[in-house]
């Protein structure tokens, strides 16, 4: 049985620019994943645990605020101190290209810019859980 | 209700035809009757040869747009009605006699980061290049009403505006700057009334009397909800101070624009142009009705409201979007809301270029979309702008970008003469016809947010996310399917591109410093009068019919931080949270 691709789409922070993110959802939708949205204004530690909760595959952070340097590490150490690190961190959002290089050395999977079409997002994360089969 | 005075056959810029001017040398044509005939024979002739690329010839608000527009097109418009003079009634070509003759618009750049030291530093920067007014752009958690320690301000502070949490900051941020002569405008919202107190009790430290500072406070609580999501409190009290504030300046402060009804956000978040026209002025003039249901005369008050509008990048929608909104603005206020004073019929308003109009790919190329952008808003008349820099869409602007940024302003002012004439678009057959069309659009919007139950209803309902959603998914499907064309995104793209342009970095030290400074202001100051002052303000947030503005200076004077003083009202007020919908 196929399972569907399982996303949360979360804002992080208390940054307020969710037409990205509502966007995101709404495409990731159409291309047949089950999308979660968190809402604004969420810290961390509520993404984590809706995550888990959910039992989510993905984890799609919109981030325009600049707190991306602080908030990306911060959600990949939260689930590998809860052991779900089979769950992959992504996002999006005004990320200068030398720091999505450094979130990615931290862990952090793909990061999208401005511009970028959400097809590409939808085809990374369709790749990486191929990539990635869930044992059950 | 008056009925607007405009076409109403729901298709107007179907153009009934064309009338191509007459040829050199040719006859005059002789009336209506004559133009008519030739601009449906035109019209008859361009349908069965003319040949069109395929493209959606739609406005970037996916409006139809015929191939050309003529005097038949303007059948029902009356000129002295509906378009008028400027300065004149219903205002549609200017709200001044001489427009830019007499004076230039102000240019105004949004700027702020890190400490209040660096925004000081950048404020001095731009005075010195020619600027005239200041505005400031604050952090995320001051947007929000925290304080920089807070944990919910983590990673946030100084990041993408600058940090105030006490007087102490404000102080260190207009140093050197006489708050009497340059004015100032603030874009802070859901806490505005903490930070307009903070910035007063600055002024009264520099010796400046109230009655002598000048400038804006965005203090838009409605397009929070609608569009930028940075609240305080809930609507409804949300509301209580917005009126405060408005109450406060009229009684106290002559040269204070107390809100600045903004569109802007609300197009950046995916609007339509119609959507922005028509929401920020339907939010306008509920904070009109309820300053009136407070009590207040509305010529006491309505000359302080100014608007605050995007320039997209569709020209000639752009140039109308302002028009309309002049016209509809005036003929609410005198027609509706009973104004007597000419001021309060005025809509005044700020510009600022399309920051979700940029891109990060080929950075370079934004500074020739800002400058198309900010014509748009001088052509529509407007009395500030804001021009923005090409790397916003990366980072922070550098002081480079910002330069360049600020010196596209002075090209369009002094080098290219459309200062020379006021509202020179006016006549055109297709900007009259946009003008027309927006205003229907805008009516048309007023009517359906009314029979939801008003604008709080609609927030608390999720109307306007809804709509601006759908706009904003139509719109990425467009540029996805490659319906729309976006210079260096989905086509003409460089993949190999390496970006070059300097980078301004935040240093996470900023955080660290702020926290620091915030604790030592809580070390040093007068703990038990700030702690009778933030109970004072709980109590008269518990009585509706006290307006909260004393009670904020009164903390603010004392050193109380802004995080302190919304804690203090959050008592009584609550909390807001918007249901997630995509």
């Amino acid at each position: 049985m196929d399972r569907k691709i399982r996303v949360l789409v979360a804002k992080a922070g208390l940054d307020g620019h969710d037409r990205g993110a509502k966007v995101v959802a709404a495409s990731f939708r159409d291309a047949g994943f089950e999308v979660i949205y968190t809402g604004l204004h969420q810290t961390p530690e509520q993404v984590v645990e809706a995550a888990i909760q959910e039992d989510v595959d993905v984890i799609a952070v919109s981030l325009l605020s600049g707190a991306h340097m602080t908030i990306f590490p911060e959600v990949v150490k939260l689930m590998r101190d809860k052991g779900a690190d089979h769950v992959l961190v992504t996002g999006g959002g005004i990320i200068p290209p030398q720091d999505m290089e450094t979130l990615g050395k931290q862990g952090v999977g793909k990061l999208f810019g401005p511009g970028s079409p959400t097809a590409d997002a939808v085809e990374y994360i369709r790749e990486w859980c191929a990539a990635h089969p869930r044992m059950v | 209700m008056k009925e607007p005075a405009i076409k109403t056959d729901g298709q107007d810029t179907q153009a009934k035809d064309a009338d191509q001017a007459q040829p050199h040398g040719g006859p005059r044509s002789q009336g209506p009757s004559e133009v008519e005939r030739a601009a449906s024979e035109w019209k008859h002739k361009y349908e069965e040869t003319a040949k069109e690329r395929d493209d959606l010839f739609e406005t970037i608000s996916g409006n139809h747009v015929e191939p050309l527009y003529t005097p038949t097109d303007d059948a029902d418009r009356d000129y002295l009605r509906d378009v008028g003079f400027p300065g004149e009634y219903p205002y549609t070509r200017g709200i001044h006699q001489s427009m830019y003759r007499g004076r230039m618009w102000t240019m105004r750049q949004f700027a702020g980061f890190g400490t209040a030291a660096q925004t000081n530093e950048r404020f001095h920067y731009l005075l010195e290049h020619g600027q005239m007014g200041l505005s400031v752009a604050f952090d995320v958690p001051t947007l929000m009403g925290f304080d920089s320690d807070d944990p919910k301000a983590r990673g946030e502070v100084g990041m993408c505006g600058v940090a105030i949490d006490s007087l102490a900051d404000m102080e260190t941020l207009f140093k050197g700057i006489p708050l009497g002569e340059i004015t100032t405008s603030m874009t802070i919202n859901g806490p505005a009334a903490i930070i307009w107190a903070l910035f007063l009790a600055a002024a009264e430290k520099q010796g400046v009397p109230f009655e002598k500072v000048g400038g804006t406070l965005q203090n838009d609580a409605f397009k929070e909800f609608v569009a930028q999501k940075c609240w305080c409190f809930p609507p409804r009290p949300a509301v209580r101070l917005v009126v405060n504030t408005i109450q406060y300046a009229a009684q106290h402060m002559p040269k204070w624009n107390s809100v600045s009804v903004s569109g802007y956000h609300i197009r950046e978040a995916g609007s339509t142009a119609a959507q922005e026209l028509a929401f920020t002025l339907k939010d306008g003039f509920t904070y009109v009705e309820e300053a009136i249901k407070a009590g207040l005369d509305v010529d006491d008050f309505a000359p302080r409201l100014s608007f605050f509008f995007n320039a997209h990048m569709d020209f000639f929608e752009e140039i109308a979007k302002y028009r309309a909104a002049r016209r509809i603005w005036a003929r609410h206020l005198r027609e509706i809301y009973g104004a007597k004073n000419p001021r309060s019929w005025q809509l005044r308003f700020h510009t600022q270029t399309a920051g979700c109009s940029l891109t990060a790919q080929q950075p370079e190329n934004n500074i020739v979309r800002t400058a198309i952008e900010a014509l748009a808003g001088v052509l529509g008349g407007t009395q500030s702008l804001h021009t923005n820099s090409m790397d916003e869409t990366l980072a922070l602007p550098s002081d480079k970008a910002v330069k360049i940024a600020l010196r596209t302003q002075q090209i369009i002012a002094h080098e290219t003469g459309v200062t020379n004439v006021a509202d020179p678009l006016g006549g055109s057959y297709y900007v009259e016809a946009l003008t027309d069309r927006l205003e229907r659009e805008a009516e048309d919007y007023f009517r359906e947010i009314d029979a939801r139950g008003g604008v709080v209803t609609c927030i608390e309902q999720g109307y306007f996310q809804r709509e601006i959603h759908r706009a904003s998914y139509r719109y990425q499907q467009e540029l996805e399917q490659k319906k729309r064309i976006i210079v260096g995104v989905n086509d003409y793209v460089e993949t190999d591109e390496k970006i070059e342009i300097p980078i301004l970095y935040i240093d996470q030290q900023v955080e660290r410093d702020q926290v620091a400074a915030l604790r030592k202001v809580r070390e040093t100051r007068d703990n038990d009068l700030v702690a009778r002052r933030m109970a004072a303000l709980t109590e008269a947030a518990k009585d509706e019919s006290k307006n909260l503005m004393p009670y904020l200076i009164d903390c603010a004077r004392a050193y109380g931080t802004k995080g302190e003083m919304r804690k203090a009202m959050a008592v009584v007020f609550g909390e807001h949270h918007e249901a997630p919908e995509f």
